[in-house]
């Protein structure tokens, strides 16, 4: 037995660097690539597609310059875009919170009729298709003249992420213990104010992670911007706006790549700025399933 | 008597009231869709005719009979339970050996952690046009480096192809590329999900099981089998439903890549090709509906007779 025990671990040993490495390059490398064809010459990717490496001399910001100018001034207008999606994705955020504080609280303190059933309410959320949600929505809006308003789209985003960030807040709210509340109650603090100046106070680093875990929903969000936004340019997101254009050919992939970068790059900022936080506000709990 | 009582009776008002916000807007954007789209499902209504659709329509069943023999629902519905199957097992499967490889310390854990989150946390546009891209036919540096370097003769159409024949020592086989491609790149953006929650639990084992296994001469892959995986368990039956739910009902990652075409047409796909191509309202919602009957069915199926283990363990 030891010897398959040393064979094994000698093996481990060699294979688990390399296997760090291709997992490295299996996530990291797309994004680089991304980068990289964001600078280069369309003319230069057609010629040679193979080539990786392209000399900083060679480099180009034009595709930025394109697709961040205006449809008016010639460019593709993603400013435009940007400007959509923080829009969408802050009003959704801090609605989302204004929503469910509250509502964590009480699902994870207060003893009330209905109290266990309400999971299955969050349940249903998850367990029909968002393409089902889509249909009457789509309808819905559409008579009440919400659709292609980035405020339906709000809506729409706040109950997708509600019932995920109920669930994240809860787990850490019942790690605050309750003997704070009671002294607070003594204080005279009524409930409301407890709520205010004691516990969202504790609570702030869950909060925090959770406003960045929606602000991420959102900003990546697909379906419903392309269900109730497509017809008007004006009103695209960013990621409806780079679906819309690369599909078609009239813009080159280069500066579509630019697109994405720009896409892409607000969400891994905020992603390597608190990826702690944010990891351990997701998992909360998986240690004890 | 009546001081808790009335005590209490506040806590469940209060209750109520911190609550209200969030019932309202789950029952208005979730609950009442759900039970439109049903009502939607046995009327005969086009975007057109919608004004005049309300509860008092004329129910049929005449949405499910042209759905349910409408050609290629079938071959849809299996195309999305192989699409779901193969990309919640793929995406265990790496998130798994991901977890169990950044489990020890080496330097630059930390960020490496970090990175192998990427795909998941990134937005589907881009992640999507960039697999798109780098698979190009025309100009993708998969097919160039192939060519170049694996003797391909040709350009493989990865996201267009539909059978791709191989010749296996000898044996002749049809693989549904399209299909397995996007699959991969399910595999590839949700694994970190896995890869999270499997890692946090493997965090949680008591370091004295394996110190003691390591004690009596076992092997990594004996320790794996007899100390980990029991430990784990519980944990990938969880990501086996969770992804299995949100993979059978993923519309846009399909639609990014392929938009359906060359053998992937995954239902939520089809449903939405009927919205908008067809504008046949009735037809898309029951088809969705069919979608979430063959979840519900799929889902009682497994919690019933594949995962008599998490009741007992949990």
């Amino acid at each position: 037995m030891r010897d398959r025990a040393t064979i094994e671990a000698r093996v481990l040993g060699v294979l688990r660097p390399v296997v760090i490495i291709v997992l490295l390059v299996a996530t990291i490398f797309p994004f680089l690539y991304m980068l990289l064809l964001s600078v280069r010459p369309i003319e230069q990717l057609l010629q040679d597609p193979g080539q990786l490496w392209v000399p900083p001399s060679e480099w180009t910001i034009g595709t930025y310059q394109e697709v961040l100018t205006s449809v008016s001034d010639g460019g593709q207008g993603f400013l435009r875009f940007l400007a959509n999606s923080a829009i969408v994705s802050l009003a959704a955020t801090a609605l989302t919170l204004l929503v469910s504080i509250p509502g964590a609280y009480a699902v994870s303190r207060l003893r009330f009729t209905g109290r266990r059933q309400v999971h299955f309410l969050f349940l249903s959320v998850y367990l029909f298709p968002s393409i089902l949600l889509a249909i009457p929505l789509f309808v819905l809006f559409t008579r009440l003249g919400l659709r292609g308003s980035l405020g339906g789209l709000t809506i729409v985003y706040i109950a997708q992420t509600v019932p995920v960030s109920i669930y994240m807040l809860r787990n850490y709210l019942s790690t605050i213990p309750e003997s704070l509340e009671e002294a607070a109650a003594v204080d005279g603090y009524s409930r409301l104010q407890t709520l205010r100046k004691i516990i969202l106070p504790l609570a702030a680093p869950a909060v925090m992670a959770n406003a960045l875990y929606v602000f991420m929903i959102a900003w990546n969000e697909f379906l419903f911007a392309l269900l109730f936004l497509v017809e008007d340019r004006a009103d695209w997101t960013v990621s409806l706006g780079l679906a819309q254009l690369s599909g078609g050919i009239e813009v080159s992939k280069t500066v579509l790549m630019a697109g994405s970068v720009v896409l892409t790059l607000p969400i891994v900022i905020i992603f390597f700025a608190a990826e702690r936080l944010l990891t351990e506000g997701l998992t909360a709990g998986a240690e004890k399933a | 008597m009546k001081a808790p009582l009335t005590l209490r009776q506040r806590e469940n008002r209060a209750g109520l009231a911190y609550l209200s916000p969030t019932l309202i807007v789950v029952l208005v954007v979730v609950v009442a869709p759900i039970l439109w789209t049903i009502m939607l499902a046995f009327q005969r209504i086009r975007l057109i005719n919608l004004r005049r659709a309300g509860v008092f329509g004329d129910y049929s069943l005449a949405n499910l009979e042209l759905v349910l023999t409408s050609p290629g629902f079938w071959s849809s519905l299996w195309t999305t339970v192989v699409y779901t199957v193969g990309s919640t097992f793929g995406s265990i499967v790496l998130g798994l050996i991901a977890a169990l490889a950044l489990r020890g310390r080496f330097r630059g854990r930390t960020l490496v952690r970090a990175s192998v989150l990427l795909p998941y946390v990134a937005p589907v546009v881009a992640v999507t046009f960039v697999w798109t891209i780098l698979l190009s036919p025309q100009f993708g540096l998969v097919n160039d480096w192939g060519m170049r370097f694996l003797g391909w003769d040709r350009p493989i159409a990865f996201l267009s192809q539909r059978e791709y024949a191989l010749d296996l020592l000898g044996w002749h086989i049809e693989i549904p590329l399209a299909l397995l491609t996007v699959i991969a790149f399910e595999s590839w953006r949700y694994f970190p999900f896995a890869f999270l929650f499997l890692l946090a639990r493997l965090q949680a084992v008591p370091q004295e099981l394996e110190e003691a296994a390591r004690v009596d001469g076992a092997a990594p892959t004996q320790n794996f089998r007899h100390i980990l995986l029991p430990q784990l368990s519980a944990v990938i039956a969880l990501l086996c439903v969770l992804r299995f739910i949100m993979t059978f009902n993923k519309f846009d990652d399909v639609y990014l890549l392929t938009g359906g075409g060359a053998g992937t047409e995954v239902v939520s796909v089809r449903v939405y090709e009927f919205l908008t191509a067809r504008f046949d309202v009735g037809a898309a919602a029951a088809q969705a509906l069919v979608l979430a009957a063959g979840l519900v069915v799929l889902l009682v199926i497994y919690l019933r007779f594949l995962a008599p283990k998490v009741e007992g363990e949990s």
